[in-house]
């Protein structure tokens, strides 16, 4: 079927240029910091981990939300979505790779990454989590390749690829589960041990994973033809409405807890994220902006996909409205979540993280990467599709 | 066979690019390295032929033994005692890495990464 | 090797039983792996040592630093020294493994608004503490730093594959990171003691090179005449650390995380 992938119009191969320009950009920036180590990054003792850890975060998320597809589909037989289930699953395994990937940029050592394997240590979570991650690499990679190929052979799926679609379920909760438990397991980083981070985590994962796909199910139906389904983009937007509302209570939650309690150590990281947290005389807020730009995306995107007339009668705002809540959840969780953790740090001192431009590079390339993967097999299942059609 | 024009060549250049090392290398072999062996001590922690077999499975269990299980007792050689540890016991006695270690590993290519944290002796 | 590959076999068994299994069996394993099980205990008031006959631990004496500002720079020089720990012209790149600082940045959780001003300026060493229950050990994915049987918190850097998860589960920022490649940055060379490599974690190892051997950590030898620190065997109730314990009051740095710190202060 990768045939399907060298047939294109002259945007399909710009597009895939213009990606492959920043993949290159950001090897060379790679190779830089892999041959001076990660003192190229802006990261430090006090913030250990940067925009790398923090965009894996987010994109475990965005595979995780391929789920809210699947789950309709196969469970409660919502035929609508027969035709972009397998959006929903090679979505997944593009986050995933990029999930990898980061991973593998942020190891100090990433040629002793197998060490892991080699000395596997169940009671670390980071081990865990790559089980899940890969378990539902494979899920995806498995049930996606079986039941395309079953269409374009306009026959059934074979009985038994269900058993590993109905295992994909757990798993895509688990992978997403047990990165929240990565950070809400640590003694002495108040602001991440919560219990509601995994429930938060999954909350925003199915509104910004699904939102992306109707992003990109709209920009389908204008450039190859492929419409994903009135009913099906319809029952999408209540999925992202629910979950991004659900989030957004978690975080108000969070809220409560802090600031009636008066905690401060349940205060100081939200203080500093939404309003700038006072140290010594200095007031430090550079992530305050971002917050701000969270709460009012969040709003904006749900005002649009939930107003009839700008949900129903017009793509752009409906997509605007999507993307909106999907670049909110990003800000929240592929900026402020991880970063703002480190804020303060254990010995109550306070350093802010400013990433470097070799570092932006390397996390755009990432970025780039996956949409480059994204593309080819969104070409694949669209080229079966129109195939099947014809 | 179809194509044959260009499986023939395509076969012929995919063989020389793969073994572009033989080619790349010949006669270029050269003599054995040659080592300069500590003047003063006779002795060594194994027989020669075991610890230039071996030495590197030794230095990984010692390294193990001291570094994950607390296992420091020195091991004793007619009658002296010696750590177990690259850079307190062998470089000790072979006090020059250019002269004993680098000749060997570099005829055969290998770059131990022991050096990236462990120091040599100043020469 | 054969012995490794049965580990190797045996816990990768275990593994997949736990992930079929649920919780129940994740709970034993993570007893198992050499996290002692101190923590229930802590909530209760009674310092639950972990068994075994030898449990390594320091007191440090905050008063004598207060007092003798030089007491500090020399057992940090001491260690800093010995260990080839570089100095780092950049503070972002900074690697410390004993370092001064103020006692409401060492004991956050004490803060008191109304402290004598005449101490407020200065200053007591910090180290890493070798918890008893070290949350750093549960998060290694490699098992890179590991509780030897003495209490001692050691790094294999040999391991390491520079995550940091340790870092961000040290609670007490004990840990820090070689962004580059630190050997450039070493002053004073200790040719007896290896450097690091760039891209592994490293910390204050309570000179387990020594401390095995027989000998007092280079800190505690370097500040001797004064006996600011004292260190010893807490399981033996006959050391000399026991003896000070009985006698002074002494703190342990954010007790209510139940990670039970070797290292004990007299404030």
């Amino acid at each position: 079927m990768f045939e399907k992938a060298l047939k294109g119009n002259n945007y399909y191969w710009m597009w895939l240029a213009f990606l492959g320009f920043f993949i290159a950009v950001a090897a060379v920036c790679y190779l830089r910091q892999y041959f001076f180590g990660l003192g190229l990054t802006g990261m430090t003792r006090d913030v250990s981990w940067g925009i790398y850890i923090s965009q894996f975060t987010f994109l475990v998320g965005v595979a995780a939300g391929g789920v809210m597809l699947v789950l309709p589909y196969y469970i409660h037989n919502f035929k609508a979505f027969g035709r972009i289930t397998i959006l929903g699953e090679f979505l997944a395994i593009a986050a995933l790779l990029m999930c990898m990937m980061f991973i593998m940029a942020d190891l100090g050592q990433p040629l002793r990454g197998l060490n892991v394997l080699l000395y596997p240590s169940p009671q670390s979570m980071l081990f865990w989590d790559m089980c899940v991650l890969w378990g539902y690499l494979l899920l995806n990679v498995l049930c996606g390749w079986v039941i395309l190929t079953a269409e374009r052979k306009q026959v059934a799926p074979p009985k038994w690829i269900y058993f590993f679609v109905y295992l994909s379920i757990p798993f895509a909760f688990s992978i997403h589960t047990v990165t929240a438990m990565l950070y809400c397991g640590l003694p002495g980083r108040h602001f991440w041990l919560t219990a509601i981070v995994a429930p938060r985590f999954l909350a925003s994962a199915f509104a910004a994973g699904p939102a992306l796909i109707v992003v990109i199910a709209l920009i389908l139906k204008r450039v190859a033809h492929f419409d994903a389904g009135k009913q099906a983009i319809d029952k999408m937007v209540t999925i992202i409405s629910y979950a991004a509302i659900a989030n957004m209570f978690f975080v108000g939650l969070e809220f409560f807890v802090g600031f009636y309690s008066d905690i401060p150590g349940h205060k100081h990281t939200l203080e500093y994220l939404f309003f700038g947290l006072e140290h010594h005389g200095h007031v430090y807020n550079n992530l305050v902006p971002y917050m701000w730009g969270f709460v009012v995306l969040f709003f904006v995107g749900i005002a649009l996909i939930n107003y009839p007339r700008t949900r129903r009668d017009n793509d752009l705002w409906l997509g605007i409205g999507c993307a909106s809540i999907f670049l909110a959840f990003w800000l929240d969780k592929g900026i402020g979540f991880v970063l703002g953790g480190f804020v303060p740090t254990p010995t109550h001192e306070i350093v802010e993280y400013y990433p470097t431009i070799n570092e932006i590079f390397i996390t755009i390339g990432v970025w780039a990467t996956g949409f480059f993967i994204l593309t080819i097999l969104y070409k694949i299942a669209i080229g079966v599709e129109h195939e099947v059609e014809a | 066979m179809y194509d044959s024009g260009k499986i023939i060549p395509g076969l012929i250049v995919f063989v020389l690019f793969i073994t572009i090392p033989i080619w790349y290398n010949r006669g270029s072999a050269g003599a054995p390295p040659k080592i300069e062996l500590p003047k003063d001590a006779k002795t060594c922690v194994l027989p020669a032929a075991e610890i230039r077999a071996k030495h590197m499975q030794l230095l990984n269990v010692w390294r193990d033994e001291v570094l994950r299980d607390g296992q420091r007792a020195n091991i004793e050689i007619e009658g002296k005692q010696y750590p177990k540890s690259l850079m307190l016991t062998c470089m000790k006695c072979h006090t020059s890495k250019k002269q004993f270690c680098d000749p060997c590993h570099t005829y055969a290519a290998v770059k131990p990464y022991c050096w990236e944290c462990h120091l040599a002796p100043v020469e | 090797m054969d012995i490794k590959r049965r580990n190797f076999l045996k816990v990768a068994g275990i593994s997949t039983l736990a992930g079929l299994g649920g919780t129940a069996v994740v709970d034993r394993l993570v007893a198992g792996a050499g996290v002692a099980e101190a923590a229930a205990g802590g909530g209760h008031g009674a310092q639950q040592a972990s068994a075994g006959a030898v449990r390594y631990g320091m007191v440090i004496d905050v008063k004598k630093f207060y007092d003798d500002p030089g007491l500090g720079d020399k057992a940090i020089k001491a260690c800093h020294q010995f260990h080839n720990v570089p100095q780092f012209p950049d503070k972002r790149d900074e690697i410390k493994w004993i370092w001064m600082t103020h006692f409401e940045n060492a004991f956050p959780e004490a803060p008191n608004h109304y402290q004598d001003e005449a101490n407020q300026k200065k200053q007591l060493p910090i180290l890493c503490n070798h918890c008893d229950n070290p949350p750093c050990v549960r998060a290694c994915p490699t098992k890179a730093t590991f509780r030897y049987e003495d209490g001692i918190i050691g790094m294999d850097y040999h391991r390491c594959i520079g995550c940091r998860f340790c870092m961000a589960a040290c609670p007490y920022g004990s840990r820090s990171f070689n962004w580059r490649e630190p050997r450039p940055f070493i002053v004073d060379i200790n040719q007896d003691y290896p450097a690091r490599t760039r891209g592994v974690v490293e910390k204050c190892n309570f000179c387990v090179e020594l401390v095995q051997i027989g000998k007092l950590p280079a800190c505690v030898e370097a500040v001797a005449d004064s006996k600011a620190l004292v260190f010893g065997n807490l399981n033996d109730p006959n050391s000399e650390i026991r003896q000070i314990l009985k006698e002074k009051y002494t703190r342990l740095r954010n007790p209510s995380l139940g990670t039970l710190p070797s290292v004990f202060y007299i404030v």
